[in-house]
Order: structure tokens, then sequence, then C-alpha cells
């Protein structure tokens, strides 16, 4: 059996080869195809700290990703029309600062995470999840029914937002920044996971009792957990809107959320490198079955029923076996 | 005067009709072993419930390291030294024998926020951990995933857990349900040397281990101590062989 480090790291060179080949190749579309895998993937690996960690199964990652987002477009649209995002109580202006942005959607979103985690974490199982969807809703409504920033038809922004010395306008360089924060949102997710806060956070996924019973308060673990979840959702929204040059309410809707837990499972639930699998897989079918047939969708779910029924662990769990405990 | 390190105080406990604890007073001292015994569904395990925390009473106080403690949550009477084993095993079961004493290092330590450390390889945690392995005997079995120890293995991790916490009283649930005679002698024997770290208030139906080990036994039957005294006095006693001893041994 192959070890999951070989397994993962022979994605990420696979995932860096592909672009450098598309490069070569002259094929900028596969970069962007490329970058919003990882995107996606990106967003999956926030989800996946709630998740698979925590335990937490939440169909309402969609509004971090929307908030990600829409932080995006509101700074972008006010830099390029030259009107300021706000005057009272203090003056804020429009930026096209990708860190900047970055930021603003890190904070915002934890900030969302903070709010909905607090109102929803003292419940469990099927009514979290319904709480966490309908928390998804509502940004996507507020969404719809906002006028200042597009409503249902969204918000587009002319030109990439700028990062210091690359020309993020040409696909390679915003797919090595994309591809950089990924690595670097999974080395978090993986120091995480050996610290003191992981080992107690998926202790209380398993047995929440025993967590209390040895003077661990699970509540105040899973809203941490949420928190740093939704902030890395968030970051990831801001960078596929940068992608896409484009937001709207889509982005809030339920069926991403949706997308964001399928990518887990296809991966493996709680395994380091799921989330990048499973979202590389569903671009790729994406791509290649959308192309084909308009209902594709059938297809990914018959994949993700094997996958449920015949590979415990996903795809991660198929190719390197079970998870090694840590020593 | 004596001083009780946990004192329950006119404890009740209703689920609908069903009276599971009756205005029931106990108290532990230092240094002794006080049994819990009772028939099937005489309320012990619920007794067990509201000292920890895990239940809330309809009326009465638990008092515990000199102060009331009703109020705390399960987490909190943790925090103030209360260390528990359970009557079913709760424990994570994808994690390995030694994270399981580490989380209970861990939640002694009171330092579970950190975010970057390594907690495997944490010296002092580790060490406080290995050394509550050693002592019930799982030392070898430190790497073995939880799911795959036997059942016997696992009572013996509930109570190396508890001891990570270092507590200042322990409960214990019946921790010797399902250990077979060899494993009930060894645990009987390690129990004995372990009520001078911290007092045991043990619910156990193994009545050879409570006579041989309690201090003091109290007798619950329908959510009422009918009966609290030295093993002698509860042989003797004729509501207990009335109510609990005499159908046993009928
Ligand atoms: N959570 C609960 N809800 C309803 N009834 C309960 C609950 N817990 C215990 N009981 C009832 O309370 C009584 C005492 O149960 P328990 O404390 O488990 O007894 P023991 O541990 O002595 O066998 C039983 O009649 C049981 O059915
Ligand atoms: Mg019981």
């Amino acid at each position: 059996m192959i070890r999951e480090w070989q397994v993962n790291a022979a994605i990420m060179a696979l995932l860096l080869a592909v672009p450098l080949w598309a490069l070569v190749a002259d094929e900028p579309f596969t970069i962007t195809l490329t970058t919003r895998a990882v995107i996606l993937a990106l967003a999956a690996v926030g989800l996946n700290i709630a998740l698979g960690l925590g335990g937490l199964v939440s169909l309402g990652h969609a509004a971090f990703f929307g908030i990600g987002g829409y932080a995006m477009g509101i700074l972008a649209h006010h830099a390029q029309t030259y009107t300021p995002v706000m005057e009272w109580p203090f003056l804020i202006e429009g930026t096209k600062s990708m860190p900047l942005i970055w930021v603003t959607a890190i904070v915002t979103s934890a900030l969302a995470a903070l709010l909905i985690g607090l109102l929803s974490l003292r419940t469990t199982g099927v009514y979290f999840i319904m709480i966490t969807l309908a928390f998804g809703q509502m940004f996507f409504y507020f969404a719809i029914s906002w006028p200042a920033y597009g409503g249902e038809d969204g918000l587009s922004i002319y030109l990439r937002n700028d990062f210091p010395r690359l020309n993020t306008l040409r696909p390679m360089p915003f797919f090595v920044i994309c591809y950089v924060i990924l690595a670097l949102a999974l080395l978090v997710s993986w120091r995480i996971a050996k610290s003191s806060f992981g080992l107690a956070l998926a202790a209380a996924r398993q047995n929440e009792v025993r967590v209390r019973t040895v003077g661990i308060d699970p509540y105040r673990l899973r809203l941490f957990a949420f928190v740093i979840s939704g902030a890395i959702t968030g970051l990831a929204g801001a960078l596929f809107a940068d992608l896409n040059r484009f937001v709207s309410p889509t982005m809030f809707s339920w069926q991403m959320s949706g997308e964001f837990i399928v990518f887990i499972i296809l991966g493996g639930v709680g395994r380091l490198f799921g989330p990048v699998v499973g979202a590389c897989l569903f671009v790729i079918l994406e791509h290649w079955l959308g192309g084909v047939s308009d209902y594709w969708l059938i297809f990914l779910g018959a994949i993700l029923l094997l996958v449920v029924l015949f590979a415990r662990g996903g795809l991660i769990g198929g190719l390197a076996g079970r998870e090694v405990a840590h020593d | 005067m004596i001083d009780t390190i946990l004192k329950l105080d006119g404890l009740s406990k209703s689920f609908g009709a069903v009276r599971a604890a009756k205005d029931v007073r106990l108290d532990l001292r230092p240094g002794e072993i006080h049994a819990l015994i009772g028939p099937n569904g005489a309320g012990k395990s619920t007794l067990i419930q509201l000292t920890a925390g895990g239940l809330q009473p309809d009326a009465g106080v638990v008092r515990f390291a000199g102060r009331d403690v009703t109020q705390l949550s399960m987490v909190g009477r943790a925090r103030a030294g209360l260390g528990r084993t359970f009557q079913i095993s709760a424990l994570p079961m994808e994690h390995t024998v030694l994270q399981n004493a580490v989380l209970g290092s861990l939640g002694q330590s009171g330092r579970v926020m950190r975010f970057f450390n390594s907690v495997m390889t944490d010296r002092a945690l580790k060490e406080r951990a290995m050394a509550a392995l050693e002592r019930v005997e799982l030392a070898d079995h430190a790497k073995t995933r939880t799911a795959d120890l036997s059942h016997g293995q696992r009572r013996q991790l509930e109570v190396g857990v508890a001891l990570t916490l270092e507590p200042k009283a322990f409960l214990m649930d019946e921790p010797m349900a399902g250990l077979g005679a060899e494993g009930s002698k060894r645990l009987t024997g390690f129990l004995d040397t372990l009520r001078h770290e911290a007092p045991i208030l043990l619910v156990e139906h193994d009545m050879d281990a409570v006579f041989s080990l309690a201090d003091r036994i109290s007798v619950l039957v329908y959510g009422e101590v009918i009966a609290t005294g030295t093993a002698d006095e509860i042989r003797s006693d004729p509501r207990v062989r009335e109510a609990y001893l005499g159908e046993n041994a009928a």
C-alpha cells in the first residue's frame, strides 16, 4: 500500500505539472481550469476542518464562500468606480489589492462563522445541518435582494485585482498565487490536526462526553473550528470571484455548500488531501461529462454512490488505506 | 470532625413517573472507598450522573472540595477535580490508547487551545499519559487503536484516563463489569491502593470486590438509600437482606 504522504505529494506535483504543461503547450484554458480546481479545493479544505476533524456537517459553508466573493466584489467595484464603500462612521475606500481583499474576506467570513457558530453549535445532527442551511439561504436571499451590488445579476469586475510584482491578468501567475495559498491552507490544516486543539476536537467528534469528562468544553472547540473553517472557505470565495472576475448570489447557494461536501466525501472525510482530490475529480468530470451531457450530475451521483459504498475513506482511503493514527 | 470531600445532600431526580433518586444523602471521606450497591434500575448510574454534572437534580445540593458545585457543568466539575469512569466505555474509538491518555493529560493541563503545537510529542503530556497507562497495564498497547482493544482493556483504559486527571475524588460506575475473574482481582488490588490518592465512590455489582474493598457501603433501592454502614453492618442489616441481598442469595 502506498503511504498517504506519497499520495499527497503526487497530487501536489500533478497539480503543478498540469498548468506548467499547459503553459508550454499554450493551453491557457487548462490553466484556468486547474486554478478553478485549486480554489474549490481550498474552499473544501476549509470545510474539512469543521466536517472532517470536528464532525460538523455544515450545509451552510456557501455563506462564507459568498461573503469572501462579495468582499472582493464590493471592494473592487468601489475601486473601479472611484467611490468609497462607506463614509460614516469612518471612511472605507475600495481597493484592487489582493492581499487587502483577502484580509477583508478572511475577517468578514470569520465574523460570520462566529455568529452562525454561536447560534447553531448548540444543536447537533440533523438540526445542525438544517440551521446552517437556513443561515446559508438567508445570505443567498439577502444577496439577491440587495440592488446596490447587482442583486440577482451579480457584480462584474473588469480587471483582475493586483498582487505586488505579479501580472495577475495572465493565467499562470494567478494560478501560482492560488496554488501557494492552497499549500499554506493544507499546512495549517495539517498542523491543526496534530495539535492539542486538533486532538481534543477529534475526540469530541467521536465521543463528546469523554471530552467533557476530562474537563474540556466541546462547544468552545467546535466554535473555534467553525471560525477557522469559515475563514478559509471565505478566502477561497475571494479567489473564486477573482478568477471569474464576477460575483453573484449563486456563490451563496445551498448547491455550492452541497458541492463542497461532495468533494470531501469523494476524496475522503477528514483526510488532509480528501478535499483536493474530490475537487479535482469534480472539475474534471464537470469539464468532460458536462460537455457530453447536460445530465452529467447523474454520473457524479453514481460515482459518489460507488465511493460511499465501496471506498471507505474516499479516494484517498482507496489509495492509501486506513488513516494511521498519529503516534 | 471528619472533613468530607464529596457530599450529596438531599438529591432527588425523577424521569416522568420514575423516581430515580429520592432525597439521597451520602458522603465521601478522604482515603475511603464508599461502595454504592443496589439492584438493577435502583438509580446508581443516575446518582453518578447527578454527581458528575451530567444531569441536574430536581432538588438537593452537591458539595465537592468545600464548595457547592450543583450549578457547575460536567466540564466545571471535572476541572474542580472529579474523575469519572463509565459503566459503558465512553472512549474515542478511532484514537489510540495513548491518544486517549494524552487527551486526559491535556484536560488536566488546561492548555487545550494550542493550534500549532505537536501534541503527541509533548514530553510532559506524554509522560503523564504513559505513567497512567503503566498503572492500568496498558503501556504495551499504547499504539493500539481503542477500537481494537478487548472489552476488558477498554475498562482498564477508562480507569487509566481518569488517572491522568489526578482527581480529588473518583466516581466509578461498575469498573469491573465484564473484566472476568482475573481482571476483577487485579483491579480490586489496584483500587485498594488508589483510595489513598483519592477516595472512590464505587458503583459495583461484583459483591466480592465490594465487600473486600469498601470502607462503607450504601444500599440504594428504588432511588432511596435504605442503609449506609460498614460491610459487616450491611451484611447483617435485615432491611438490606430483605430488599436486596436476600433475593440475590436466593
Ligand atoms: N435518561 C433517563 N430517562 C428516563 N429514565 C431513566 C433515565 N435514566 C435512568 N432512567 C430510569 O431511572 C431508573 C434508574 O436507572 P439507573 O440509574 O440506570 O439504575 P442503575 O444504574 O442502578 O441500574 C431506571 O428505572 C431507569 O429506567
Ligand atoms: Mg447502572
